[in-house]
């Protein structure tokens, strides 16, 4: 039983450290070296939502030269260089960064530990992951190589075999696309191992498995999972590498080589890496609905047992991104049935978030804005999700506008939903200031409008027969009217970023003070300081059940009475 | 207490609109220029579209249950503001018996589309193939489609012809994908799912075109450069117009004494590397078969309408019409363009 006040009182020195004077060079120097978590998560994130600014306006680039038929504003060669670009920034410099920018910052914190278990291997993890986006951005300049042909990788971000062979695409931007993926992938292994060490092995007194907060054990299924994901992603890339330098012919099909491998090892990484994205934004939802609903989540065990669930079942789904490349009918219906298992699990979290909703006095601040658009656009992206399951439809709407509609609704309507919501709900904590509410409405609402202009809108343009990574389209299609209302909605999304940039730059230095705990929240985090100080807790915290601070503020119905 | 208002009504019109749309892309009948996956006129596609109809059906319910429920609890349990209540809400942990519900029912679901879904896989890829269906091979190039009719010595490219099925007289056609280079997709939403063209990796599917006319397609997997310009027409005729074009197709390039120049420039130029007329010289096989190229009705994989200064200028600088197309400008003098493009405008 917790019996002591919070914030813990002790010898650290709790000045935060902007007191005390520094030369810009020594901050500096200590941000470049540090090997704090927090200090890294606040990297990854701000790395992240960098590249989350550079690959926007490739999309909107993209959505310019697709808003009218025939148009000329992109060549195709670098409309081609924008979609690769496009997604791989995306998926591996802005949701893994940011993700694991978030497990850095907060699970030692939830956990009452002082750093994460391995502070220099964190330290590394980032520095890798951030040379591999320098490395694969450095191709607008070093890719075109001796030939003078293209510069950019412009081959998807799947990559498919055989393009990428030396033969299809000459020049040097295929390799940096490749070596970049490896050199992003060391890192995102060395953080996967750390977050799973920190958890097993840096809990405070009390926090056995059951009582870690929901976030912690989805960030442990998160890592797990990307350790055993990124592996086949790194082994195909050396393949790959070996293919274009040393003449091996694993895909090289004029030699023998398939094709169809390098698609199962991409999509055996590729659609566990949806969850390794999605997962963390189940976690962030499991801490902000609970806290804006001000009750306990419903049903944490069932909600620990779905986490893992989906990441096993995940393991066994990937060919359903290939039920077009002609599998016998068996495998496509052995594809068919895993796929439409994850609607189980996942449903049950959307019951059990809606069912710890019901009930409560739901405060709608920014935080629970972002995530109840979460749910209900992780919903329909859910429910898209079971269309395209349906293996004889799938092959109406693979590589249709569907289909980038379906993952546009669990990357940005679930994921960057979520991490927006997450920002808003941490950013008092890392920085001890709040993000502006008026700010945060506007962006909200703009965000809300602009995505479902544009993502419902693109569903409909793939039913009528568009395919995806096309630079333009013919006139008398019928698509026409439907793309400016897609990139309309597209340019709204990006307004609203821009207003959450001006948040997070004005809020930073002039935002309300925010105080330790201003979400009267219940996990631990909110126990340290804002900003916690070096090595967080004084001395370590002690847990007696899954909400320390309920437990404290109601000392009459704690919860440790009922777990 | 307005923007969640706003919020549920945007949310039922989305939902509204959704369902209201769909019935509306399906009245439409025979060949479309929309090539909707709603308007299907062949067999396959017809298929999925009321499989897809059902599934709708059911993910329509589920949204409208797990979606209203949503859109009350916000509603109904939000914080009214009214501050002369501290007190936090009950705090629920769980309920076996509600969770246990809410996995059954949805167990019963997959079970449900999973059986539908296989029988239609089934259904559809293990097809017997009757024997009088007839066969072509489609081989996938970056950036255009070669189609040759083995049981007829046709061969020809960007527009598949493929005679009416009725249900008197079913006449499928079984078509063998390969591809010369890289992975393509062969996609005509009207008759048929998609299914791709993989180097090493030979497939099949089939099409039983209900109605005649043209119908629209494209490649439909990222190829290259010029993925968006490799356009598919395919056109459904009747059993007299297939005839009559099969008899076309099968006759030797036309030999006209009044073209002999343009002729001779293009057995001269690089022209015949790449390109075969059947009864010249020219055997090359990295470009489209143009023996019957007056035939056609569009060029460069279906890019621009096959009149004669389109020609000439797709002859003179392809990159004009399909920059980074594999096929390069010549530099032919304006005599030698003005004599070829006259030689192919005759080969009927």
């Amino acid at each position: 039983m917790a019996d002591r006040t919070f914030p813990i009182e002790g010898t650290l020195d709790l000045t935060p450290a902007h007191v005390h004077e520094h030369t810009w060079l020594e901050v500096l120097h200590e941000w470049v070296t540090t090997v704090d978590h927090k200090k890294l998560g606040i990297m990854y994130v701000l790395y992240g939502f960098f590249f989350l600014l550079v690959g926007g306006a490739e999309a909107l680039a993209i959505r310019v030269q697709l808003a009218e038929p025939n148009n000329h504003f992109l060549s195709p060669e670098v409309y081609n260089r924008f979609f690769t670009m496009h997604g791989t920034t995306m998926v591996f410099l802005v949701g893994m960064t940011i993700i694991f920018g978030f497990a850095n910052y907060l699970v030692p914190l939830m956990i009452g530990a002082r750093d994460m278990a391995f502070p220099r291997l964190n330290a590394f993890s980032f520095w890798m992951t951030a040379f591999g986006g320098l490395m694969l951005y450095y191709s607008f300049l070093g890719g075109s190589g001796l030939y003078g042909v293209g510069n950019a990788p412009d081959v998807g971000w799947f990559a498919y075999a055989p393009l990428t062979a030396r033969a299809f695409s000459p020049g040097n931007a295929t390799d940096y696309w490749a070596l970049a993926l490896i050199v992003t992938g060391v890192g995102t292994v060395g953080t996967a191992i750390n977050v799973i060490a920190t958890a097993l092995s840096m809990r405070c007194k009390g926090m056995t498995l059951m009582r870690m907060p929901l976030f912690v054990w989805l960030s442990v299924v998160t890592s797990g999972l990307t350790l055993v994901t990124i592996t086949p992603l790194t082994a195909a890339q050396i393949m790959l590498v070996i293919d274009r330098y040393l003449g091996g012919h694993f895909f090289d099909t004029q030699a023998g080589g398939s094709a169809v491998i390098w698609m199962h090892f991409f999509w055996i990484f590729g659609h566990p890496e949806v969850y390794v994205l999605v997962l963390p934004a189940f976690a962030i939802a499991n801490e902000i609905i609970p806290v804006f609903s001000r009750k306990a989540i419903f049903g944490y065990p069932a909600m620990v047992a779905a986490s893992v669930g989906i990441a096993f079942v995940s393991l066994g789904v990937w060919a359903h991104h290939m039920f077009t490349i002609g599998m016998t009918s068996v495998s496509n219906a052995f594809f068919v049935l895993s796929t439409m298992l994850v609607g189980i699990p996942t449903g049950i979290k959307i019951f059990n978030w809606v069912a710890t909703m019901w009930g409560g006095k739901i405060r709608f601040a920014t935080p629970m804005l972002f995530l109840t658009a979460f749910v209900f656009q992780f919903l329909l992206a859910g429910l898209t999700g079971i269309m395209l399951a349906v293996a004889p439809w799938d092959w109406q709407l693979h590589n249709s506008y569907f289909v980038i509609a379906h993952f546009h609704y669990v990357l940005v309507g679930a994921i960057l939903f979520a991490i927006f919501g997450g920002l808003y709900y941490w950013f008092p904590k890392a920085t001890g200031r709040m993000l502006n509410e008026t700010l945060g409405k506007w962006n909200f609402w703009l965000f809300f409008i602009g995505f479902h202009v544009t993502f419902d809108t693109m569903h409909f343009v793939g039913m009528l027969g568009m395919p995806r990574s096309i630079y333009t389209y013919e006139a008398d299609r019928g698509w026409g009217h439907l793309n400016l209302i897609v990139s309309i909605g597209a340019f709204i999304q990006g307004i609203s970023v821009l207003i959450f940039t001006t948040n997070l730059l004005w809020s930073a230095f002039r935002g309300k003070v925010a105080g330790n705990d201003p979400w009267d929240a219940w996990t631990l985090e909110w126990a340290a300081a804002s900003p916690p100080p070096v090595y967080n807790f004084p001395t370590e915290p002690s847990v007696s059940s899954r909400r320390p601070l309920w437990d404290l503020k109601h000392p009459e119905d704690p919860d440790w009475k009922y777990e | 207490m307005d923007r969640e208002w706003l919020r549920t009504i945007l949310r039922t019109g989305t939902a509204i609109l959704f369902f209201l749309l769909l019935p509306a892309f399906a009245f439409a009948d025979g060949p479309q220029p929309v090539p909707s996956i709603f308007a299907p006129a062949s067999t396959p596609a017809s298929d999925i579209y009321s499989l897809s109809l059902f599934v709708l059906a059911i993910t329509g319910g589920i949204f409208v249950v797990v979606g209203g429920l949503l859109a009350y609890v916000i509603v109904r349990y939000r914080d009214k503001g009214d501050d002369s209540d501290k007190r936090e809400p009950a705090q629920i942990y769980g309920s076996t018996q509600i969770e246990l519900a809410w996995t059954v029912i949805p167990i019963l679901i997959v079970v449900v589309l999973f059986l539908t879904t296989a029988r239609m896989i089934f259904a559809i890829q293990d097809a017997p193939k009757p024997p009088d269906a007839l066969d072509v091979t489609v081989v996938g190039h970056q950036f255009w489609w070669e189609f040759r009719y083995p049981k007829l010595g046709i061969v020809t490219a960007n527009e598949l012809h493929v005679p009416l099925s009725t249900n008197k007289d079913p006449l499928p056609t079984y078509l063998k994908l390969y591809s010369a280079d890289v992975d393509h997709s062969f996609w005509v939403p009207q008759l048929a799912g998609k299914t791709d063209l993989i180097p090493n990796h030979p497939n099949i599917t089939w099409i039983e075109p209900k109605s005649t006319g043209l119908y629209l397609g494209q490649c439909a997997q990222f190829c290259g450069v010029e993925h968006a310009e490799m356009l598919l027409r395919v056109y459904v005729d009747t059993p007299e117009q297939f005839a009559a074009w099969v008899k076309n197709q099968q006759q030797p390039a036309v030999e006209d004494p009044q073209v002999a120049a343009g002729r001779q420039v293009f057995e001269t130029e690089s022209c015949m590397n790449c390109h075969t007329i059947r009864g010249t010289a020219a055997t090359g096989r990295f470009g489209p078969d143009l023996t019957h190229l007056m035939s056609r009705s569009t060029i460069a994989s279906g890019a621009v309408p096959n009149s004669e200064a389109n020609l000439r200028q797709w002859i003179k600088d392809p990159d004009s019409f399909k920059p980074g197309c594999l096929m390069p400008a010549m530099q032919l003098t304006n005599q030698q363009l003005d004599e070829v493009t006259a030689y192919l405008e005759t080969l009927k």
